[in-house]
């Protein structure tokens, strides 16, 4: 299936969670936050977050700023 | 206070319940690598400083140090900020990850945008989010224009500091309007930190002399020709300019008035 990931289309397999994502990218214990849809994902509920076809998925971190 | 010599120590700037030595608060952008962000920021003695929240760079190297790696939240108050963003929306997602990012820290920095040509801040928008974010438990250090009435709804709403601009973000032209941050300083009861267009150490020092409880910059420490020099220039004008308001400035006269007894010459 096919999401949104920070802004770019990514074909990912049709059980993926939001788990496997993060750690696809190779984003694993990095300092980072994700929202699904608009919406804050806790970091306890990747595992758990099934992702669906056209999701929109933005993962950020923080970077230097004023 | 009795008159003595100033301590900072003993001066402490208290921000949403916690307290504060430092009344310099500093950005991390714009410097030319972490390292030198590190060292300015020690430079400046700062304890709160400022992030941006953007995507990550899916693609590049993960193991890239990050501005939390230099700048560890177990030494500095994080301070994300909202900066970039044009609506309340976008303000309030911006808080809900940062959030979420440093495990439920909720001290942030609101600042929403209304031209990309000022960087002046949209108030209606600025209002909008601060009436959310208050509700969601946020902290909120409120960016905003020099308006006096704009600072006291801002504070009314629940924000734990009002930080008027003292010219565009940026800009190093100082600042533009003493007589409006003097008001907003007089009429309120939250820290009132000035946030923006600082240019060099006797802006920083004017703001302190004006009551300001402190001064948020980052242009004007990273873009000055030393950065780390100018961080240490910064940290002792806030300090200057502190003592110097609770010290009390004479009163500006049209007349000389001598400074040596005029009595007792043996001349004349």
């Amino acid at each position: 299936m096919n999401i949104l990931l920070n802004g770019q289309p990514l074909e990912i397999p049709d059980d993926f969670t939001l788990a496997n994502l993060v750690e696809s990218r190779g984003l694993s214990g990095r300092r980072l936050a994700v929202e699904v849809n608009r919406e804050v994902v806790p970091r306890s509920r990747y595992p758990q977050h099934p992702l669906n076809p056209n999701d929109r998925v933005e993962i950020v971190h923080a970077i230097g700023g004023g | 206070m009795s008159d003595q010599p100033y301590s900072p120590a003993a001066d402490p700037l208290v921000i949403a319940g916690k307290t504060y030595h430092s009344r310099l608060l500093t950005g991390t952008g714009k410097y030319r690598d972490l390292e030198e962000t590190r060292l300015a920021t020690e430079a400046a003695g700062t304890e709160i400083v400022t992030v941006a929240i953007r995507r990550t760079n899916i693609g590049q190297d993960p193991n890239q140090p990050n501005v939390l790696d230099a700048l560890p939240p177990s030494r500095y108050t994080i301070l994300p900020n909202t900066a970039g963003c044009y609506n309340a929306e976008d303000a309030i997602r911006t808080c809900r990850l940062a959030r979420e990012l440093l495990d439920g820290h909720d001290l942030v920095k609101l600042e929403v945008l209304g031209d990309p040509k000022t960087l002046y801040p949209d108030l209606l928008e600025t209002l909008k989010a601060t009436e959310v974010l208050v509700k969601e438990g946020f902290k909120v250090m409120v960016y905003t224009s020099d308006d006096v009435l704009m600072a006291k709804r801002l504070e009314e709403l629940g924000c734990v500091a009002v930080m008027p601009l003292a010219a565009p973000i940026g800009s190093g032209l100082g600042i533009r309007n003493p007589f409006n941050i003097r008001q907003i300083v007089e009429n309120a009861k939250v820290p009132i930190l000035v946030d923006a267009g600082v240019g060099t150490a006797s802006d920083a020092a004017v703001a302190m002399e004006l009551g300001c409880d402190g001064v948020l910059m980052n242009t004007a420490i990273a873009s000055a020709r030393q950065p780390i020099r100018m961080a240490s220039a910064m940290a002792r004008a806030i300090e200057a300019g502190r003592a110097a308001f609770l010290a009390g400035r004479i009163p500006r006269k049209a007349f000389a008035s001598a400074s040596s007894p005029l009595d007792g010459t043996f001349f004349g």
